[in-house]
């Protein structure tokens, strides 16, 4: 079986020959549908998003914005996509067109110059327009007052719009031309979607079903494997074989290191990792579940995952990457390893028939190596409860949106009621071969009261943590730096009547 | 009107419209040329071989194991240049180089059926490399006095008199890095031999003609045999000036070759490290003031890093030495401009062309100083701002120089600079690890092109029968809403509805030897072009109605679609029928316009004379908010008030200031050109050569209030309906936000401190500022006589990198004695004066 088929825009058809690794992007520019671009190729600058309908629960389906750049077009077999094409039609020779409430906004309001930008823009935008949640607040601040804006930790409030527009659904999304005022001012001034919205009511019937694709090609094989059983089968047919899921890695190999791997199994639509529970004591994450699913899906339960989420790359990023690809491509510069880390959390590893579960700390051997076996794939996480009840997670980048960390520090310490430090765990991120445990400051604070004096001696030892190095994104004495300070901007934090950021 | 800047009845220039092509880049169906391939069968893909070193001799190509690869068409090799091998105007650029240049350089193109066979041939090629030795930073190449191009002075009065009746002296090094230009598209050309013969290339290029004049002498073909388009650019600023050329160029040649399209689009990797950037520079500098902190005297050698080839770099360099000035009266000047051969990239325009590394010389310079003088810094500026009857080192009179003051004014009200100031002093006296500050900074930027023989310009209007306008110029449009100000200006001089007038692609068959859509002056030249054409044809078509209205053609008005005379309340006609007239009297209904810029000169060998037509004035008020913690920031607020004369169009205006003034803060904190200039392997590649590693400003860079106000009763005599350019000043607008950085490190510290800021002030590089800031504040209090040294020495870390060299920050001598003995990247910069221990105050802040 050779063909796919897609809904694009509203209209489904099948397409034969299409390669397995011919990214979802190439896919639509070679039907013509030119609106997505190419500007980077890693999913950083979100040209190219489209809109693809993915479920949301069992009988709804939720407008999601992703980076076609990424994604093989065989991965969205049997699914509906749209395109900034399919969202409205300019004026023009072919009529007098009907924009788009996101379109119309974005072009009456300056927030295209040379327009390249635009389409993946108006896409992500439009993800955000349809979001069920979003809700208008009566609360105006931000609009006008950079004065009031307090610092990092009190900087949401100019990032969401008085029409509830989550200014983070743009992370993802770089516009040269405009300096962005405009684009966040049409953001902020968009409604309600119409009763009558197509795009709308679409949301309100399930999702699409996964198709259990199967292509092959003289080189190289894509298989969605309709069970774990069947997935478990494929595993050993090539030497390197790799499992996708959103692809936000992957597909920055194979566009910017030419990797062709011979054999991708996608596992994202397989129920046994799609599982969200939460037990008396521990909380169970399916492996391939998009970011943005954990994130709905705790609703907040997990405060350090809040901290996490909006820095973890972009929105379009995060509603195709997963926890299992983040820790299973074992970047000692992922951004989610240090947070669980400091959850003590731990990986599920499954094979056929059997599982097992290997704490987080132990999981990784060397550089991007692990104790998981050829024959195993990471199933689940499992952060146990009850959580610590001081957390907090520190990315230290050069850009506050969307950008690889150059150290990350995750904290949780528990503190009992006599203001003494019981457990502490601390996920550093950035520092070593991969990610590491600070068992040492770990040591220095518990059973410690949680004083300053503690915070400054801890710290201490924190600069002395791991073996960073100099490269493009940091010298290796800003990170040393960056985790003793780390620690001291943690206790300041936790001081509640200090002199910090309090409203004057 | 017979004015060029004064405006008709109803203009439909100052008018607030969205871009032209607004409701297309939304709905995703504005095409870029690289979405034209679709539109043509049988297109072969081109992909580059790119060496992996930073300089070496090839000795031996092999494309035969290429053209085993499935699908690969053709292997392009210097052999294959019928005419002449290079790609650039000073003959100094191989397009197929026998010497690899640079880590990356492109040394043939492989031609395939697909990207990915094309892609799989270039990775079969066999090639052998005798590896040379190679030069990477600056002061590699100044150690190995690598120079290249033309080496000006700009001068005035007597610099060493000026230097020594100074009473406050201080001199330093300040060295900084370039900048990307990632326009969102990357460089693409589709090239096929046409239905007529003709070599047709689609290329996204600011300069069709040129790039069609490269194209035909590689070509070995003139200039009529090839036909350039650009049907609109996703981005250019700059790096879609000159760099185009050779990627067309190859894709011609394969065109012709082959017989079929052949389409080159970079990736961005290939971008990055295939074209050229903002010049880095390095600045060594002494300076005087008097007691009241007036400039006295200003020497100074800029050195720029050119790159591998000339390209743009010495008019780049001239700019720069033409803008070191920035907004100040400096009394006596002496700065010598030259240009280093590096193995990097060649570097090339962007946005500001050198402008504003001039500038920013100056605004480090009055930054660093203003504490040792014991002057708030934006008193400091004030201060020396030019007035009246004040002329540039150069020998431009300062024309409108009042314009500096009231605009400089107007932005402290608007700002509420005073109030804030206040909640500033509040806040940080209130808070320990974090700090806030507000700088205000001006521009005052020269425009026209240096070179005179460029500020010309062509066009071509028709109007139809039926009343309908299609025009046509030599600008491209790179989403500065060139088109759509054209559109306005031609409405205006027709006096006909915006929607009656159509804008067809910029093509070189249609106007020809056109100057690059550059130097801010797009608006300029070719709105006085396309006014001049729209002009021939109402002048004409007045003569029609004034037959008709029994009056005299002067009389005739042209309003909203509709033709009258002067005085007419309840006679008129509607435009279309009197071209409908025109025509039956057999009245000629098209016009090719032509302008030039009146009133330039310029002397480059004197550096001496009047280039500009007119200065674009501007100042901004930016405040920040640092952590201390980890130096990371953030833009609070940015107010603006800038002077575009009066504004063609408002909304377009605006949009270009606060672009301008994003990328200048990119450029000025977060964008990072990194090179491996150590001895290994990899030694010459760029390590930032992504979105992932090279990080554009975001959302999170936008000032989180943004407020630009247009400088109002503006208008510009001398220029189309009275407005000024607006393309390339705003961006160093964004100096303000630098200075506000650097004054929030500085508030870490004791009274009088002067902060030294790496550019681009990265969080790492605010960091180790405050972290300087605060250890002069323990000494302070400590009491002790010298300051010890500076962080990079004193927390017990190791050396800072080699890599970091090449933008490390500089030091002033009159800044910190104890300076010298701190580290090896400072103390290699460090030079001794003596002047700043005869300062009072510098004394003080010495002995901090």
């Amino acid at each position: 079986m050779s063909e796919i088929r897609l809904t694009i825009n509203g209209h489904e058809r099948g397409f034969a020959g299409v390669n397995p690794h011919t990214r979802l992007l190439d896919f639509l520019r070679d039907q013509g549908l030119t609106g997505a671009k190419e500007g980077c190729a890693e999913g950083e600058c979100g040209a190219c998003a489209v809109l693809v309908a993915r479920p949301d629960g069992d009988d709804r389906t939720r407008w999601t914005s992703v980076n076609a750049c990424l994604p093989p077009a065989v991965a969205f077999d049997g699914q509906e996509v749209v395109t900034a094409e399919g969202l409205g039609t300019a004026p023009g020779p072919r009529g007098p067109g009907q924009l788009h409430p996101v379109q119309r906004e974005m072009a009456t309001r300056g927030g295209s110059q040379c327009g390249y930008c635009t389409p993946g823009f108006v896409c992500a935008m439009a993800a955000e327009y349809y979001r069920p949640e979003r809700t208008p607040s009566d609360d105006t601040h931000g609009e006008k007052s950079g004065t009031e804006v307090q610092g990092e930790e009190h900087s949401a409030a100019h990032e969401c719009g008085p029409n509830g527009f989550d200014l983070h659904s743009l992370s993802g999304n770089l516009c040269r031309c405009t300096g962005y005022r405009p684009i966040r001012d049409a953001a902020y001034a968009l409604g309600e979607p119409e009763e009558t919205d197509l795009l709308r009511r679409r949301q309100e019937q399930p999702a699409p079903k996964p198709s259990y694709t199967r292509i092959d090609t003289a080189t190289t094989r894509f298989v969605r494997p309709a069970t774990l059983d069947e997935l478990f089968n494929h595993l050993d047919e090539a030497p390197d074989v790799r499992l996708v899921a959103g692809a936000t890695d992957l597909g920055v190999e194979v566009n910017i290191r030419h990797v062709r791997p011979p054999l991708v199994l996608a596992v994202d639509r397989l129920d046994e990792l799609r599982t969200l529970n939460v037990s008396d004591d521990h909380i169970e994450i399916g492996a391939a579940l998009s970011l943005s699913e954990v994130e709905r899906g705790l609703a907040g339960r997990v405060p350090l995952l809040d901290q996490l989420f909006p820095q973890f790359a972009s929105r379009l990023i995060r509603n195709a990457a997963t926890f299992g690809g983040n820790l299973g491509t074992g970047s000692p510069i992922g951004d989610s390893a240090p947070v669980l880390l400091a959850l003590d959390t731990s990986v599920v590893l499954a094979s056929k028939g059997k599982e097992r579960e290997v704490p987080l700390a132990e999981y990784y051997t060397g550089y991007r190596e692990s104790v998981r076996r050829p024959d195993e794939i990471i199933r689940a996480l499992r952060i146990p409860l009850p959580l610590a009840n001081h957390a907090a997670f520190y990315k230290i980048a050069k850009r506050r949106f969307d950008d690889i960390s150059s150290v990350a520090v995750a904290i949780a310490i528990q503190i009992d009621d006599a203001a003494s430090i019981t457990s502490a765990r601390i996920g550093l991120g950035g520092v070593a071969a991969t990610p590491i445990r600070a068992r040492e400051v770990e040591e220095t604070l518990i059973g410690q009261p949680w004083t300053r004096e503690t915070a400054v001696n801890a710290a201490a030892v924190m600069a002395q943590q791991g073996t960073p190095i100099d490269d493009m994104r940091a010298s290796s004495r800003y990170r040393s730096a960056m985790l003793e300070q780390s620690l001291l901007k943690f206790w300041a934090q936790e001081q509640p009547a200090q002199a910090q950021e309090v409203s004057r | 009107m017979k004015s060029l800047a004064e405006r008709p009845e109803n203009p439909v220039v100052g008018v607030s419209v969205a871009h032209e092509h607004a409701a297309d880049h939304a709905t995703g169906t504005a095409l870029y040329t690289d979405d034209l391939i679709v539109r043509h069968q049988n297109v072969l893909h081109a992909w580059p071989l790119q060496a992996p070193h930073a300089h070496a001799r090839v000795t031996s190509l092999d494309v035969a194991p290429a053209l085993e690869v499935p699908g690969v068409v053709r292997v392009l090799t210097a052999e294959d240049v019928p005419g002449v091998n290079d790609a650039g105007i000073k003959h100094d650029e191989p397009l197929f180089p026998s010497e690899v240049m640079f880590y990356g350089h492109a040394v043939c193109w492989v031609l395939g059926e697909s990207l990915e066979a094309a892609r799989l041939g270039a990775e079969a090629i066999e090639v052998q490399y005798e590896p040379l030795p190679s030069l990477i930073t600056v002061r590699e190449a100044i150690a190995a006095d690598s120079f290249q191009g033309r080496q000006p002075t700009v001068s005035r009065g007597d610099v060493e008199i000026g230097l020594a009746n100074g009473t406050h002296r201080f001199s330093g090094e300040f060295e900084f890095g370039g900048q990307e230009h990632f326009y969102l598209e990357t460089h693409a050309s589709l090239a096929y031999v046409d239905e007529g013969g003709q070599v047709f290339v689609q290329c996204s290029t600011q300069h069709p003609t040129e790039t069609q004049e490269i194209v035909a002498h590689v070509l070995g073909l003139d200039n009529h045999d090839v036909t350039v388009q650009c049907l609109r650019m996703g981005g250019g600023f700059g790096g879609k000036e000159m760099q185009p050329h050779g990627f067309a160029a190859i894709a011609a040649l394969g065109a012709t070759l082959t017989g079929r399209p052949v389409r080159l689009r970079l990736t961005r990797n290939q971008d990055i490290t295939l074209s050229g950037k903002r010049h880095p520079y390095l600045a060594e500098w002494d300076v005087a003031f008097d007691d009241d902190g007036r400039l006295q005297a200003l020497r100074a050698t800029v050195t720029s890093d050119g790159g591998w080839s000339l390209d743009l770099s010495e008019p780049v360099m001239q700019r720069t030495l033409c803008h070191i000035d920035n907004a100040y009266w400096i009394p006596h000047v002496e700065v010598n401009g030259r240009i280093v051969k590096t193995n990097k990239t060649s570097q090339t325009a962007f946005r500001g062309f050198g402008g504003p590394q001039g500038m920013l010389v100056t605004e480090d310079i009055l930054g660093r100083c203003a504490p040792l003088l014991g002057l708030d810094p934006t008193e400091l500026r004030a201060r020396n701002l030019y007035v009246s009857g004040q002329s540039t080192p150069y020998g431009q009179p300062v024309r409108h120089a009042e314009r500096l003051a009231e605009i400089w004014n107007q932005v402290h009200q608007r700002a509420d600079v005073r109030e804030r100031r206040r909640d500033i002093e509040e806040f940080n006296a209130t808070h320990t690890d974090t700090r806030r500050a507000l700088a205000v900074t001006p521009v005052k930027f020269g425009i026209s092109f240096n070179l005179t023989a460029f500020n010309q310009a062509g066009a071509l209007v028709h109007v139809y029968k039926d009343g309908s306008v299609l025009i046509n110029h030599g600008g491209t449009e790179m989403g500065q809403g060139l088109h759509t100000k054209m559109r306005q200006v031609a409405a205006t001089a027709l006096g006909v509805p915006l929607e009656t007038v159509r804008l067809a692609p910029t093509r070189t068959d249609k106007v020809p030897n056109t100057s690059a859509t550059a130097a801010s002056s797009g608006a300029d030249l070719n709105g006085g072009a396309v006014k001049n054409a729209c002009e021939q044809i109402r002048d004409r078509l007045a003569e029609v109605a004034a037959r008709k209205f029994n009056i005299h053609p002067d009389d005739v008005r042209f309003v909203d679609g509709k033709v009258t005379g002067i005085g007419f309340h309840d006679r008129d006609m509607p435009f279309a029928e009197l071209v409908h007239d025109a025509y039956f009297q057999r009245i000629s209904l098209w016009a090719a316009g032509y302008y030039r810029t009146e009133g330039l000169h310029w002397d480059a060998d004197r550096m001496q004379g009047e280039p500009f037509k007119y200065f674009s004035y501007g100042a901004s008020v930016s405040e920040v908010e640092v952590d201390g913690f980890t130096g990371a920031y953030r833009m609070l607020r940015t107010d603006i008030v800038h002077d575009v004369g009066d504004s063609l169009s408002p909304l377009i205006d605006i949009g270009q200031i606060e672009g301008g003034f994003v990328q200048g803060a990119g450029w000025l904190t977060l964008e990072e050109l990194r090179w491996d200039d150590s001895d290994g392997p990899s030694r010459g590649r760029l390590t930032t050569q992504a979105a992932s590693t090279y990080k554009l400003p975001s959302f999170s860079e936008m000032p989180e209030e943004f407020n630009v106000h247009l400088f109002e009763k503006a208008t510009e005599s001398g220029v189309v309906y009275g407005s000024k350019a607006v393309g390339e000043p705003p961006l160093m607008l964004a100096f303000s936000v630098r200075e506000a950085l650097r004054q929030a490190a500085a508030a870490f510290g004791p009274e009088g401190h002067s902060v030294e800021l790496a550019s681009p002030a990265t969080p790492e590089a605010v960091f180790w500022a405050v972290q300087d800031a605060r250890r002069a504040l323990a000494d302070d209090g400590a009491k002790r006589p010298l300051a010890s040294g500076r962080g990079r020495s004193d927390d017990g870390a190791s050396q800072p990198p080699a890599s970091r060299r090449d933008r490390a920050a500089s030091s002033a001598t009159g800044v910190s004695a104890g300076e010298a003995a701190s580290t090896e990247a400072t103390s290699a910069e460090a030079r001794s004066t003596s002047a700043a221990e005869d300062s009072p105050d510098a004394t003080a802040a010495t002995a901090r």
